[in-house]
C-alpha cells in the first residue's frame, strides 16, 4: 500500500490573539505558533496505521516555506517513509483551486494506492483542496471518513453525511479520502523522536518541476480572489435564559422573533 | 543445667531409620546448602541482566539508614498493631540466631555449644531464648489471626489478579513451627528432668502438656521435634527465595542500597550514557530495562500495601496500586526467568507495557511520592513509573489530553498555549503598577523571581505572585524575574517521560539565567523549587520556595504582623514538592503561627504524610478514569479536623482545592489561601508601610 499525505502548516489558534496585518489580506504571524493543521494530523496517523497493518509506504507532501520542513519532519518521526515540500514564492496568494494543481502535479509523480488528506483545513476551514484534487487526479473520493480499512483492492469507508448520519461506502483503489478529526488516536511525537529524523533530506519541488505555466499558480492562477479579512465587531450581551427546558425554548423562540430570525 | 545433664539420648546419638544422625544430617545441610545458592543464584539472573545503577556512593550514610531503618525498623510503627509484631518477630529472627546455629551443630555432635555460650553465659542466653521464642509464638497467632478475623484492607487489592495471601499464612506456619518443635525438644527434657520453670517459659509449659510421659516416648519426641525444626528450617531457607517472603534475605541489603539523592529527583535514562541521543532505546519496556537495584526492589516487596494504602490514585479509584507494580513485576520476571527451565527470550513474553503493567495505571501517578515514604524496605517507584513512561512517550503513546499541553509547552514555553509575549504580564498589577520588575539581558537583582507557568498565566495564580511580590518589595528587598525569557521549569514535562522536551526547556532558561546577575532564586511554586535545586540545572546559588522567605523576613522582622488573626481555624496543607519531597515542613509552620493569635491545626495526614491534591504530572490535563478527585478527599480531611480555612503553598493545591470547594458544595464555607495571601493580610513593613497597598493580593 503505497499511501500519500497532503498536510499543511497552519497557525495554532487555540489560545492565540489573532492580530489581522494593516493590509488586510494577512494575520499577523509574529507573535503565533504554528503547527500542522489538526485534520491532516489524523490523516496522517491514519496514513500510518495502515501501513503498519498492511505494509507499504507513506509519502508526506507539503506546500510551503521551508518553515513547512517542521510538519513534514514531524510525519517523517510519526512514520513516514519519505517527505517532499513543495516550495516557490510563485505559490503565494493560491486558493483551493490553484493549490489542488500543484498539489495534483506532484502527486501524479508517484506511484500510489491511496491519498490521504484533512477534510478541512485548521485555518481556511474550506474544505475543498481533497475533493479538487482528487477530480484532478480522476480518482473516486470520500470527505469526512471517521473509520476506514483497506480490503484487497478496495478501501472501505465510513463518513459523515448530512443529519447526523453516517454512511459507509466502498471506493475502487486508487482513491482520495478526507479523514474527519477523531477517525483515530494520533500518536504523540517527542522532542526526542524528532532529533532522530533531524538529518534525514527532505527533497524540494519549486514552480520549474512542475511543468506547469506560472499562469496558472499564486494568485494569477486563483479563481476566487480574497478581498478582504477581518474580525467581526463584537456584539452586545449575553444573556442567560432560566427555567425549565419548556420555559427557556419558549423564551428563546420570543428573543429570535423579536430580532427578525424566526 | 539443661546442656549439661541431658538425661535424654541426644538426636546426634540417635540412629534414624537406621542411618546414622550424623550423616543424614550432612545430607540435610548439604542439599539444602546446594539448593539455596542454586535457587539465589538463578534469581540474580534478572539482576544481572539488568541495566547499570549507582548504589555505592555515600557509604557512611547508608551504613547509617541500615542502623535506623534497616536493623532499626523505623518505619514499622507507622502501622502500630503490624508494626509492633513485625519489629517483634524481626527482633525475634535476631535473638534466636544463635539458637539456630546451635541447632544446626547438634545435628552433627551432641552437645555442640557455640564458643562464648557455656556455661552461665548459655543459661542466660536459654532464657532469653525461650522468652523470645514465646513472644514470636504470641505474634505470629496473633498475625495470623488478625489477617484471617480483621482483613485489613491494605492486604488485598481491588486490582489484583492473582493472590498471594495464603503465602503469608505458610510464612507465620513455619515460623510458629520452629519455635513449637524447638520447644517441644527443650520441653520433652524438662518433662524427663521434671524441671519445669519460669526461666524457661514456653518449653516448661511444653513440658507440663508432656508430663508423665515415658521415658522412651519423651526420647522420641525429643529426637523428632529435632529433625522437624531443622527440617523446617533448611526447607524454610530454601522457600524464601521463592516467596514473597525473599525480602527477609534482601530487605536490609535493598535499605542499604536506597536511593541517597537528595529532593525529588529523577534517574537519569541511563546511568552510564550522558547523553540523552546516545540511548538507543529510552525508558522500560522490557523487565532488563530496569536497572539491577529496581529488580531487586521487586524482590524485596513484602507485600505489606502500605504504598497503596498511602497511595492517592489508589484511593481515588483509578487503576494504579503501587504494590502491584511491584508484586506484578516480580511475577513476571519469575515467570520469564524460571529457577529451572530456559529463559524466555523478551519477544515470546506477553508484553510487559500493556499486558501486565496497563498504560492506564501509569499515567494515574502524580508522583507525590507517599508510596515511597511509607515502603518499610525503601522500595522506589517513581524512578519506574517515569522510566515506563519515557518508554510510552518514546513510542508515542500519550494519552490525547496531554499531547497538546506537551505540544504547547515545547511551542510557546507554557502547558496553555498562551503567547510567549503575555508571560510578563503578570507583574504589573489592574492599575499598571509594576510590581515586580523586569530583568533585561545584563540586568542584576539580588533575587531572582522564577515565577514558572501557572503564576505566570493562570489568573487566580497570578495574585499569589502578585502578593508575594508586594511582600517583598515591602521587605525592601531587590527583586526581578526573567520575564519574557523564562519558559516552564520542566518539571512536570520531565515526569511525565518527556526527557527530550525537559531538557531542551531547561536549556532555554539556564541561557536565560546565564544572562542576568542575582544571587538566590525564589519562587512560589514547589514544582519549580524542585526542578531548580534537583533537576540538574547546577545552579551554584539557594533556591528558596516562598515559605522559606517569608519565614526568613519575618524572623528579621523585615515583615511585621500589625493585626491580629481572624478567629477562624486554619490548617496547612503540606505540598509534596515542599514537604514530603524536600523536607521543608517547618518554615511555612513558623509563618503561620508568626501571625498573632492565629488558631492552627494540623490535619492527621501532614508532613510527609500529607495527602496529594492531584495536580503532578500535569494532572490537571488529564483525563483518566478516577472515581473521586484528590482535591476533593483532601478536603473531607480538612473538614474532619474543623479547618474553615486551608493554607496553601503551591498553585496546583490551589486551583485543585478550589475546584474542590466549589464540586463539593463547601462555598462560603470553607476559604482557600496562599501562604503569601495570608500573610499580606495581616502584615505590615518594618517601616510601617502596610504591604496590603503595594499589590493586588487576594481580597
Amino acid at each position: 500500500m503505497d499511501i500519500i499525505v497532503c498536510i499543511k502548516r497552519v497557525p495554532d489558534a487555540t489560545e492565540a490573539e489573532i492580530e489581522v496585518s494593516r493590509d488586510g489580506q494577512s494575520i499577523d504571524t509574529e507573535d503565533l505558533t504554528f503547527g500542522i493543521s489538526e485534520w491532516d494530523n489524523f490523516a496522517v496517523e491514519e496514513a500510518i496505521s495502515i501501513k503498519e497493518e498492511h505494509g507499504g509506504s507513506v509519502t508526506a507532501i507539503s506546500i510551503g516555506d521551508e518553515d513547512s520542513e517542521d510538519v513534514l519532519r514531524r510525519a517523517l518521526a510519526m512514520g513516514a517513509d519519505r517527505a517532499v515540500l513543495v516550495s516557490d514564492a510563485v505559490f503565494e496568494g493560491s486558493d483551493a483551486f490553484a493549490t489542488a494543481r500543484i498539489l495534483h502535479q506532484v502527486v501524479s509523480q508517484h506511484q500510489f494506492d491511496l491519498v490521504l488528506t484533512g477534510a478541512i483545513a485548521s485555518d481556511t476551514s474550506a474544505g475543498q483542496v481533497g475533493g479538487m484534487l482528487a477530480a484532478m487526479l480522476d480518482v473516486p473520493q470520500v470527505a469526512l471518513a471517521t473509520d476506514m480499512s483497506i480490503e484487497g483492492s478496495k478501501a472501505v469507508v465510513q463518513h459523515e453525511v448530512e443529519g447526523g448520519l453516517e454512511r459507509v461506502v466502498e471506493l475502487e483503489l486508487p482513491a482520495l479520502v478526507t479523514v474527519q478529526s477523531g477517525i483515530n488516536e494520533p500518536r504523540y511525537v517527542s522532542i526526542r523522536g524528532i532529533r532522530k529524523v533531524a538529518g534525514e533530506e527532505i527533497p524540494v519541488i519549486d514552480a520549474g518541476s512542475l511543468g506547469i505555466d506560472v499562469s496558472e499558480l499564486g494568485r494569477a492562477g486563483s479563481r476566487v480572489r480574497l478581498n478582504e479579512l477581518f474580525i467581526s465587531a463584537e456584539g452586545e450581551g449575553a444573556e442567560i435564559l432560566e427555567g425549565s427546558t419548556e420555559e427557556v425554548a419558549d423564551q428563546l423562540i420570543e428573543r429570535m422573533r423579536e430580532r427578525g430570525v424566526l | 543445667m539443661i546442656f549439661t545433664l541431658s538425661l535424654l539420648k541426644a538426636p546426634a546419638d540417635a540412629e534414624v531409620l537406621g542411618v546414622s544422625a550424623p550423616v543424614l544430617h550432612t545430607v540435610l545441610v548439604v542439599v539444602a546448602l546446594a539448593v539455596f545458592p542454586f535457587i539465589i543464584s538463578r534469581r540474580l539472573v534478572p539482576v544481572r541482566a539488568a541495566a547499570p545503577d549507582v548504589r555505592f556512593d555515600r557509604l557512611g550514610k547508608r551504613i547509617q539508614r541500615l542502623v535506623v531503618l534497616g536493623f532499626g525498623q523505623s518505619r514499622q510503627p507507622r502501622y502500630k498493631v503490624a508494626g509492633t509484631l513485625h519489629i517483634l518477630i524481626f527482633a525475634g529472627f535476631v535473638i534466636l540466631s544463635l539458637r539456630t546455629l546451635t541447632l544446626v551443630g547438634e545435628g552433627f555432635d551432641a552437645g555442640f555449644t557455640l564458643p562464648g555460650l557455656g556455661g552461665d553465659a548459655g543459661d542466660v542466653y536459654a532464657t532469653l531464648k525461650d522468652y523470645t521464642a514465646l513472644v514470636v509464638l504470641v505474634a505470629c497467632g496473633t498475625a495470623a489471626l488478625r489477617r484471617l478475623v480483621f482483613h485489613p484492607a491494605r492486604y488485598s487489592d481491588r486490582h489484583a489478579v492473582r493472590s498471594h495471601g495464603p503465602e503469608a499464612y505458610v510464612i507465620l506456619g513455619a515460623i510458629s513451627l520452629l519455635m513449637v518443635s524447638d520447644a517441644f525438644y527443650e520441653g520433652s527434657e524438662i518433662a524427663r528432668a521434671n524441671d519445669a520453670g519460669f526461666d524457661l517459659p514456653l518449653s516448661s509449659t511444653v513440658s507440663l502438656i508432656l508430663d508423665g510421659m515415658a521415658s522412651s516416648s519423651l526420647g522420641t519426641i525429643h529426637v523428632w521435634a529435632f529433625w522437624v525444626h531443622n527440617v523446617t528450617l533448611l526447607s524454610f531457607l530454601c522457600f524464601l527465595p521463592v516467596s514473597k517472603h525473599f525480602h527477609v534475605i534482601t530487605a536490609l541489603p535493598n535499605v542499604f542500597l536506597m536511593n541517597m539523592r537528595t529532593g525529588g529527583s529523577i534517574k537519569p535514562p541511563r546511568h552510564d550514557i550522558e547523553n540523552l541521543d546516545d540511548v538507543e532505546k529510552l525508558g522500560v519496556s522490557a523487565v532488563e530495562d530496569f536497572t539491577w537495584k529496581h529488580v531487586l526492589d521487586f524482590y524485596s516487596c513484602t507485600d505489606c500495601g502500605r504504598c497503596t494504602d498511602n497511595c492517592p490514585a489508589y484511593a481515588t479509584g483509578t487503576p494504579l496500586s503501587p504494590r502491584l507494580v511491584s508484586i506484578k513485576s516480580r511475577d513476571f520476571i519469575y515467570d520469564s526467568f524460571p529457577i529451572t527451565g530456559k529463559i524466555v527470550p523478551a519477544d515470546r513474553r506477553p508484553a510487559f507495557i500493556g499486558d501486565v503493567i496497563k498504560e492506564g495505571e501509569l499515567w494515574a501517578c502524580t508522583t507525590c511520592g507517599a508510596c515511597e515514604d511509607a515502603c518499610p524496605v525503601t522500595i522506589e517507584y517513581i524512578d519506574k513509573i517515569v522510566d515506563m513512561r519515557r518508554h510510552l512517550v518514546d513510542e508515542g503513546l500519550v494519552p490525547r489530553s496531554l499531547q497538546k499541553p506537551l505540544a504547547d509547552l515545547g511551542k510557546s514555553g507554557n502547558p496553555y498555549g498562551k503567547p510567549k509575549r503575555r508571560r510578563g504580564q503578570w507583574c504589573k498589577d489592574e492599575g499598571g503598577m509594576e510590581i515586580v520588575r523586569t530583568l533585561d539581558e545584563g540586568d542584576e537583582a539580588d533575587l531572582l523571581f522564577f515565577t514558572d507557568s501557572c503564576a505566570s498565566f493562570d489568573p487566580r495564580i497570578q495574585q499569589i505572585a502578585r502578593a508575594m511580590g508586594g511582600l517583598i518589595s515591602a521587605a525592601g528587598e531587590d527583586c526581578g524575574t526573567l520575564g519574557r525569557d523564562e519558559v516552564d521549569s520542566g518539571h512536570e514535562a520531565r515526569r511525565i517521560g518527556e526527557e527530550g522536551l525537559f531538557e531542551a526547556l531547561r536549556d532555554q532558561n539556564l541561557e536565560a539565567m546565564g544572562e542576568r546577575k542575582f544571587s538566590r532564586i525564589i519562587t512560589t511554586d514547589p514544582h519549580a523549587m524542585n526542578a531548580l535545586r534537583n533537576d540538574g540545572y547546577g545552579l551554584d546559588k539557594p533556591v528558596l520556595h516562598h515559605s522559606e522567605l517569608l519565614a526568613e523576613l519575618i524572623e528579621n522582622g523585615k515583615l511585621k504582623f500589625e493585626s491580629d488573626a481572624d478567629g477562624r481555624t486554619y490548617t496547612f496543607h503540606d505540598p509534596c514538592y515542599l514537604g514530603r519531597h524536600n523536607k521543608v515542613f517547618d518554615a511555612p509552620r513558623k509563618v503561620l503561627d508568626a501571625i498573632p493569635g492565629i488558631k492552627r491545626v494540623e490535619m492527621e495526614r501532614s508532613r510527609n504524610r500529607s495527602f496529594c491534591c492531584g495536580g503532578g504530572s500535569l494532572y490537571l490535563f488529564n483525563e483518566g478514569e478516577a472515581e473521586s478527585h484528590m482535591g476533593e478527599n483532601r478536603l473531607d480531611m480538612a473538614e474532619q479536623v474543623g479547618a474553615d480555612v486551608v493554607v496553601t503553598a503551591c498553585p496546583f493545591c490551589m486551583i485543585n482545592f478550589e475546584d474542590a470547594v466549589k464540586t463539593t458544595g463547601r462555598e462560603g464555607k470553607m476559604e482557600i489561601i496562599d501562604l503569601a495571601e495570608l500573610v499580606l493580610r495581616f502584615v505590615r513593613s518594618e517601616d510601617g508601610v502596610e504591604a496590603a497597598s503595594q499589590g493586588s493580593g487576594a481580597d
